[in-house]
């Protein structure tokens, strides 16, 4: 035979599972990268701007002295930079991200497009009205479908996160409770409550005061009654919970918060689970946030920005903060003031300046006409039915404490299953990372010891959903058996191994600062 | 001649004369995982017992610490501002929090022994 | 449904796989009167794209958009140039779609940024520390004035009549709650005697410069009057460009700084989304609300940074937390980083002096306006003028020949009859000298 000995070997061969250390230190695609203040150099800049000379006639003799301390780099730097950033992290666009109550559900670029429409992302908040009336269009739109899709009378659009919107709600019961004459400084609130919820009440000026859990993950409906009484302004409360569960005495402990003369403060947080199903109104509801980066999808961003609207019951819209949009007939008209009040209105005060988060706002009102009514129901269900398989399919390997009945858009394990095994909750969830998923909500909710809060969404497919349960339900097989090597110190293929947080507390470093000088916080 | 005594929320108090040092007891530590932070009283202040004292933080968790006997503090640790860790690594002895001039000695029958403290802990 | 994966088939199987005979029976703890059917809705079916492209466009295109017009509006919120580099980076799924960095491992991206984005905020305000942002600059304003609350002990807080009234109104709703808020009348263009109300219940004094009107503080005589009687000053800055051409309000003396960042990376968006920024002296970072991100090592030794010091936060702290905000405004704070790492102090101080120099060029021409006077005599990028009659008048006006020329400050303060004549105008690097001489001539005819 004719030996051909051109060709290059084409099989993969065998890999090494060692770990050599390359020269660069970065490894294949994953770059470590500086800070961009140990970047760069003086004189350098990615943007250009003509050098302009200034006087010191306007300044008041408070020019700038120094220099601030930037960093001058190119923009082919500056990109490289924070491209290589945003590799290090985990996002919906590459993978289920199943942290429970924090819906990450898919953001379509579609909202993302509308937003930057000129006419909304670059329109002024005081430009006159006469230039704006597709923007206050748009407002008063979103505020028909969130009115609509919860059956309240009014909402509040200025609220600028869910926390934001707990305040505002808040603040509207207490200047209704003024109103009557009355003082009430109690709030119960759920021990199974998300941490904003008490601290909430506390900004507001209330104290509160806990309502126990029943054994089945709800609400004591018996103990919030019991806690009734004439100093109590509110209740505090989560439907679908944080157990991700419905409540299903709603309606009476709502019945029974009116008849003591108090309000029903709903956290929205849940109502991905039950939208275009369900109307709080209908529920007895006097107030309640609509997280629009949850429910209806404008992206988490890494932490924000978010949108908190309130809807609120008619005892409660009087009293809604400023401003306010109406409709004269022919225009749209915003109230900034208390000069040229509509009959009735009341407000409280102001949230924060201008209108609210407008570009949330475009992104909402395009998911919603995408959607339809009919598509945020289906969206509501599906995301019901998933985490009910995912329930389903785990809770024989993975401990469900309330796997007996249908939960809602999140299922709850605990770590009763991993007893006895050395394997904590968290080595759990950090092995989910080398297994390319992101971890569930971890520890919380408190109620329950070890809790995993697993949130899949609608947004996954079937196959995508299957193949999570397999790795689950191996880990759990895994962890049982003994077999505790992956657990232990995980993650190992993340970008970063498990980070000192007591370090990090203990001698807070905040902040950047050059070598020669002492590190800041010392 | 001192005398040690605790509390069902996890303080230690040492007397001397009129004087009580306070701190959180080995089990309270050990609970709390490493601590990061602790908030002290400043000198003067009056303190009932029972009454919120200081805070222990751990990286996930923070703490109230109440005073286990009323009086008016005299001193804080100063090792702890730079040093927190040393809440875990001595708990009962460098890791002391604070000290206080007793007000009513009457109140110091009311705490427990350290056996029955340990009968306490073995009991949770 | 484009977005929903799930077919008739699979919905089919998972029901079974659940045990449970239809998606009703899932909802089962919901009381039956409360389940609702698609006719309880009164809201359109699903759309496409292009339907929901077409529909929203047509709602866009109802409004002047700033670049499309001379256009002069201030006020606390600026119309600059922003990069295209920011806003394809911060469309990068890994930045948009990821959630706050709980999980540090695979949120270095995130975490880096914070930390790139507080040093960045230290930087500029002269402060020794800052956090990761808060939702905008009269909300960090209001949470400026809980901290020096909890700070001092003591409840007063003085508010500069110079504070834009959309902040001030913030401060007392919230603030008004647990102490008392005090504000001094507006007094446009002239220095108001602030320091002579500050006693020994001040909490703290909220000055804004350049304050609502365009007009340079001087924020040292403040600093050492609040400092005398151990009140904390707090310094707020709407545009926040004019740091690269003044002096820091911590070389002043301030002790908190709480400012609107919109300016540097961030669109208009009608008012929203923004980012607060946050900083304060290193002794108050325990009293600091908000997220913050610290260096520190992982197992391997490398550097990481993580989340830290949350004991001060709601998710721990519950009701006794330094405030309850729960989210930051991350991808406002990256497009804030992003646009700040391009300009660098080159470019950041080139801006700076590019948007005083057309602001003082155009302010003396409107000034020699007949029956025109410029009552801001130091400024930045934005001045008043007073105008021989209502100012709100004069820009409907100008409306009509295409030209936005300004914020009237009826607009916000409209009980304030004294300020009925006043006109806010700004003058940024995206106004064009053709822009400029539009609004000489417009606004000279308005006001024969």
């Amino acid at each position: 035979m004719t030996m051909n000995n051109q060709g290059r070997p084409t099989a993969p061969g065998t890999v090494e599972e060692s770990e050599l250390p390359t020269i660069s230190g970065d490894r294949g695609l994953d770059h470590e990268e500086p800070l961009i203040f140990e970047l760069g150099r003086s004189g350098m800049t990615g943007v250009d701007i003509p050098e302009v000379q200034v006087s010191d006639t306007h300044l008041g003799g408070l020019r700038r002295r120094g220099p601030i301390g930037l960093p001058g780099l190119s923009e082919p730097e500056v990109v490289r930079h924070y491209v290589r950033l945003s590799r290090m992290n985990c996002a919906i666009d590459a993978g289920l991200y199943p942290l429970g109550s924090c819906t990450m559900k898919h953001n379509p670029r579609l909202n993302e497009k509308m937003a930057r429409l000129p006419g909304f992302g670059d329109t002024h908040p005081l430009q006159p009205e006469q230039t704006v009336q597709g923007a206050l269009q748009l407002i008063s739109d979103l505020m028909r479908w969130l009115m609509v899709l919860t059956g309240m009378p009014a909402v509040a659009m200025s609220p600028k996160a869910g926390a934001h919107g707990e305040l505002c709600g808040m603040l509207a019961i207490r200047a209704a409770i003024h109103a009557r004459g009355e003082t009430r400084p109690r709030i119960l609130v759920p021990e199974s409550a998300h941490g904003t919820n008490p601290a909430t009440a506390a900004m507001a000026g209330f104290t509160v005061d806990e309502v126990p859990a029943t054994p089945d993950g709800h609400v004591d409906a018996d103990a919030l009654e019991a806690k009734l009484g004439p100093d109590v302004a509110a209740i505090m409360l989560t439907n679908p919970n944080t157990c991700g569960l419905f409540e299903p005495r709603i309606k009476e402990m709502a019945d029974a918060v009116h008849k003591a003369g108090a309000y029903f403060y709903c956290d929205g947080a849940n109502f991905n689970a039950i939208a275009g199903r369900v109307r709080p109104g209908d529920l007895g509801v006097d107030a309640m946030h609509i997280n629009l980066h949850k429910t209806f999808s404008t992206p988490h961003g890494g932490g924000g920005p978010g949108a908190g609207p309130v809807v609120l019951s008619a005892a409660l819209a009087p009293f809604a903060p400023l401003p306010l949009i109406t409709h004269d007939g022919s225009e749209f008209r915003f109230i900034e003031d208390r000069e040229t009040l509509p009959h009735g209105a009341k407000p409280f005060g102001r949230m924060c300046a201008f209108h609210g988060q407008m570009g949330m706002f475009v992104r909402a009102l395009t998911y919603m006409l995408s959607h339809g009514a009919d598509g945020i129901r289906q969206a509501s269900e599906d995301a019901v039915l998933s985490a009910n398989y995912i329930l389903a399919s785990l809770k024989d390997v993975m401990s469900a404490p309330f796997g007996e009945g249908p939960c809602m858009h999140e299922a709850l394990f605990d770590d009763s299953f991993l007893e006895g095994t050395g394997v904590t909750t968290l080595d759990f969830a950090k092995a989910m990372i080398d297994e390319g998923y992101h971890p569930m909500t971890m520890y919380f909710p408190l109620v329950v010891h070890g809790a995993m809060l697993i949130e899949p969404t609608e947004s996954e497919s079937k196959e995508s959903v299957d193949r999570f349960i397999h790795v689950l339900r191996e880990m759990a097989l895994e962890a049982k058996a003994g077999k505790t090597t992956r657990f232990a110190g995980a993650p190992r293929l993340a970008p970063r191994r498990r980070l000192d947080e007591t370090a990090a507390a203990r001698k807070p470093i905040l902040r950047w600062k050059p070598k020669e000088l002492p590190q800041a916080a010392e | 001649m001192s005398e040690v005594r605790f509390t069902d929320q996890h303080e230690w108090v040492r007397i001397d004369g009129d004087t009580a040092t306070i701190g959180i007891t080995k089990y309270a530590a050990e609970q709390l995982g490493d601590v990061v932070y602790v908030e002290l009283p400043e000198a003067g202040r009056k303190v009932g017992q029972g009454g919120e004292a200081a805070v222990v933080e751990s990286v996930k968790a923070a703490s109230e610490v109440y005073a286990p006997i009323g009086g008016e503090v005299t001193a804080a640790n100063p090792a702890l501002g730079e040093d927190p860790a040393k809440v875990n690594a001595d708990p009962e002895g460098e890791g002391w929090f604070f000290k206080l001039k007793i007000a009513n000695a009457g109140e110091v029958a009311k705490l427990m022994t350290k056996a029955q403290y340990d009968a306490f802990v073995k009991g949770l | 449904m484009r977005y929903l994966p799930l077919t008739k088939d699979d919905r089919a199987a998972m029901l079974n796989k659940i045990g449970a005979r239809d998606i009703d029976a899932l909802f089962r703890d919901v009381p039956k009167a409360a389940i609702v059917g698609r006719s309880a809705f009164d809201l359109p079916d699903t759309q496409g794209e292009l339907e929901v492209e077409r529909a929203l466009s047509r709602m866009a295109a109802k409004n002047v958009s700033a670049g499309s017009v001379p256009f002069f509006c201030g006020a606390g919120a600026y119309r600059h140039h922003v990069p295209a580099a920011v806003d394809h980076l911060i469309q990068r799924s890994e930045f948009l779609t990821s959630y706050t960095p709980y999980q540090p491992e695979i949120a270095q991206g995130t975490l880096q940024y914070l930390f790139e984005f507080q040093t960045q905020v230290a930087l500029l305000t002269g402060m020794e520390v800052a956090n990761a942002s808060l939702y905008d600059g009269s909300t960090a304003t209001a949470e400026a004035v809980l901290m020096a609350q909890r700070v001092t002990r003591r409840s007063k807080a003085i508010l500069s009549g110079g504070l834009h009234p959309h902040y001030a109104e913030t401060v007392e709703t919230v603030a008004g709650l647990s102490g008392r808020v005090v504000r001094t009348p507006v007094t446009p263009g002239n220095t108001e005697d602030i320091e002579a109300l500050i006693d020994d219940e001040t909490a703290c004094v909220v000055v804004q410069s350049p304050d609502v009107f365009g007009l340079i503080r001087n924020l040292r005589p403040i600093a050492a009057a609040a400092h005398a009687k151990g009140a904390l000053l707090i310094a707020v800055i709407t545009e926040v460009v004019s740091l690269g051409l003044l002096e820091s309000p911590g070389a002043q003396g301030a002790d908190i700084v709480a400012a609107e960042g919109q300016s540097i990376g961030n669109g208009l968006n009608f008012g929203g989304p923004y980012v607060g920024l946050f900083a304060t002296r290193e002794k108050f970072i325990r009293q600091m609300p908000g997220r913050l991100s610290g260096e520190t090592a992982d197992a391997s030794g490398k550097r990481g940074y993580v989340l830290t010091l949350s004991t001060r936060e709601q998710h721990i702290r519950r009701e006794k937390a330094t405030s309850n905000i729960c989210t930051n405004s991350g991808l406002c704070c990256l497009a804030f980083t992003i646009h700040l790492s391009l300009l660098g102090e080159e470019g950041f101080t080139r801006l700076a002096r590019a948007n005083h120099a057309k602001a003082a060029a155009l302010a003396e021409r409107l000034a020699d306006l007949n029956g025109v006077s410029l009552i801001t005599p130091n400024f930045f990028n934005e001045f008043t003028l007073e105008l021989p009659k209502p100012a709100a008048s004069v820009v409907d006006a100008l409306v009509d020949k295409g030209i936005i020329a300004g914020v009237p400050a009826s607009r916000l303060m409209p009980h304030d009859h004294a300020a009925r004549n006043f006109l806010i105008v700004a003058v940024t690097e995206t106004v064009s000298d053709e822009d400029c001489d539009a609004l000489v001539h417009a606004l000279g005819r308005a006001v024969q």
